[in-house]
């Protein structure tokens, strides 16, 4: 369990975490969201103490992270920047970091199979590819087989047999009772590994809830109509707190009525339907919808197109 | 899933037994660990082994090139110590060794993978200076004994040398090699507060190398002040006849080791307090 308290960061005048007070709880994975420079890899650097808080506490499993004896038994770490000597190898690497906590060759060299780096388990880190480097840091992640993972951008750079793995891997470590935090911008892997959705803009905490809440609160269902008789079917629908959009010929986008409530009243009107479908928001929606306003970095493309 | 963690929650923490056995960070684990660290990087070999050949291939060219008598020869280079003067380049590999054995870890971003394992930092800085030290200590201090006893084995050859017993003696071979390996230190410790390696080898290379030398264009007053700095307290203890003014054997010894002290308390504040 991580518990963090008002928890506020400062770099010289930018406020880069604002009070921020969250529960990741265990037995189930918690997603961390939010845009670029919304504070996420600076908490996770907090809660590992690599960064004092300006104000405000973290505690993992009770106590400050730097106070558990075992720590890396407590906390497996995987951070967004490489945090490997670049003139070392792999293995050597995990034996350094087995050391500290007393764990031998054997469970090294078993995480080095978990992760399939077996094979180059002797070559310079500083040759690995992004997606190497990123088995290699979840290979020192597992090695104490911890209670807590935090884990910066995971699937960054891994293949989709990786992607898949660490998914059942970080589910299964959670059923076990054990806490997952997990930051990614892949919206589609987030969704169905995080159970819960924890979202930061601009430092400040925007959501905490469940994956299945957050997506139905920040966007409504849309339900999607089409029928040759389209312009009739819309007036037949307008009422007080419906929307309709023509997106389409003979297309419509209706939102703030069921599937059910718009068949009944085209019946009722004789009109052909062609297709009626609900369109489920996703957790895609549900993040633009709610980082709109707090995105630090957003892309100027648009802007420069438009002025060409 | 709410359900779940209501559960899991009530269970409280540590509900999970880990599968893999660990002991609790301590003070000689953490040097295994530093000792892994050291021993699997190529360049810690590479500069260590410099600094011994340098200092073997330096006694050695010094012993050829002084072995007849000749008039108007500097009495520096007939001295007990004049063929130990491959310590000069040796001060600079072992003093990039330790600037290095400490900024690498800031430079690649191991630092985080360190601390993350001992969160409480000040073991990684007791545990790299010890390993730093027996490593250095071990190579440098034989290597000035055998250096000395094969250059004055080719003097020998040609005319009278010194021996290990003659007066003194001693005192500038084993002061040559502890030297070498607490100006290591030195670097190390640059490392920690410095943490860029270019910005840590650059100060080593203007406390060691620069100074000195800037002391000298303030007359005697600098000179005065140039003693006490690292090159010069060394100088009392691992040269014959080292330049005036300067402190005699004991008192640079002390001088040095209040450098390495200062530099340890500087360094283990920097740590406690900054953000790695």
């Amino acid at each position: 369990m991580i518990q963090a308290d008002s928890l506020t960061k400062r770099y010289g005048d930018k406020l880069a975490v604002d009070g921020l007070t969250f529960t990741v709880e265990p037995g189930i994975v918690t997603g961390f969201l939010g845009p670029n420079g919304a504070g996420k890899s600076t908490t996770m650097r907090m809660i590992l103490g690599l960064d004092t808080p300006t104000s405000g506490t973290v505690t993992v499993n009770g106590k400050p992270f730097a106070e558990h004896l075992r720590p890396l038994a407590e906390v497996g770490a995987l951070l967004e920047a490489r945090a490997v000597h670049t003139g070392r190898s792999a293995r050597n690497h995990l034996l350094a970091m087995a050391a500290t906590a007393g764990i031998g060759v054997k469970r090294v060299d078993e995480v080095i199979g978990m992760v399939g780096l077996a094979d180059v388990a002797g070559r310079r880190a500083g040759a690995f590819s992004l997606g190497m480097g990123q088995r290699l840091g979840i290979a020192s992640a597992l090695l104490a087989d911890p209670q807590t993972l935090i884990l910066d951008e995971p699937v960054n750079g891994l293949d989709p047999d990786g992607v898949r793995w660490i998914r059942n891997l970080l589910k299964g470590l959670a059923e076990e009772g054990r806490t997952v935090f997990l930051s990614s911008h892949l919206m589609s892997e987030m969704a169905v590994t995080a159970d819960h959705v924890i979202l930061v803009g601009q430092g400040r905490l925007l959501r905490d809830q469940s994956m299945a809440d957050f997506i139905a609160e920040a966007s409504s269902d849309v339900v999607r109509v089409r029928s040759p008789q389209a312009g009739q079917l819309a007036d037949l629908l307008l009422a007080s707190g419906v929307t309709v959009r023509n997106i389409a010929e003979q297309t419509l986008e209706v939102e703030g009525l069921t599937s059910d409530q718009i068949g009944v009243t085209a019946a009722g009107a004789s009109i052909t339907l062609l297709e009626l479908s609900t369109q489920t928001a996703s957790l895609e929606d549900a993040y633009m919808a709610l980082t709109e306003d707090s995105i630090d970095y957003r892309s100027t493309l648009e802007n420069t197109k438009d002025a060409a | 899933m709410s359900a779940a963690s209501a559960v899991e929650a009530t269970a409280g923490p540590s509900a999970v037994r880990s599968r893999v056995e660990s002991q609790p960070v301590t003070l000689p684990r953490a040097l295994r660990s530093e000792w892994i660290k050291f021993r699997s990087l190529r360049s810690s070999w590479a500069m260590l082994g410099a600094a011994v050949l340098g200092m073997l291939l330096i006694s050695l060219v010094v012993a050829y090139n002084t072995r007849h008598l000749t008039s108007g020869q500097d009495a520096n280079d007939l001295a007990s110590s004049a063929t130990l003067q491959g310590y000069y380049l040796g001060q600079l590999l072992i003093g990039a060794l330790g600037v290095l054995f400490v900024s690498s870890e800031f430079s690649t971003g191991m630092i985080r993978s360190t601390f993350a394992a001992v969160p409480k930092r000040i073991p990684v800085l007791w545990a790299k200076l010890a390993v730093f030290f027996a490593v250095t200590a071990a190579a440098m201090i034989p290597i000035s004994v055998i250096s000395f006893l094969l250059s004055q084995a080719v003097i020998g050859h040609y005319r009278t040398g010194f021996s290990l017993t003659d007066p003194g003696v001693w005192r500038i071979v084993l002061g040559t090699g502890l030297y070498l390996t607490l100006v290591g230190v030195i670097g190390g410790m640059i490392g920690w507060i410095v943490r860029s390696t270019p910005g840590s080898l650059v100060t080593y290379f203007g406390l060691v190398l620069v100074l000195p030398i800037f002391g000298e264009l303030f007359g005697s007053a600098g000179k005065h002040v140039a003693q006490f700095l690292p090159s010069q307290a060394g100088a009392s203890f691992t040269e014959a006849l080292p330049e005036s003014p300067h402190l005699a054997p004991g008192a640079g010894l002390v001088v040095l080791l209040a450098w390495v002290a200062a530099g340890i308390a500087i360094a283990a504040a920097s740590l406690r307090r900054r953000d790695a």
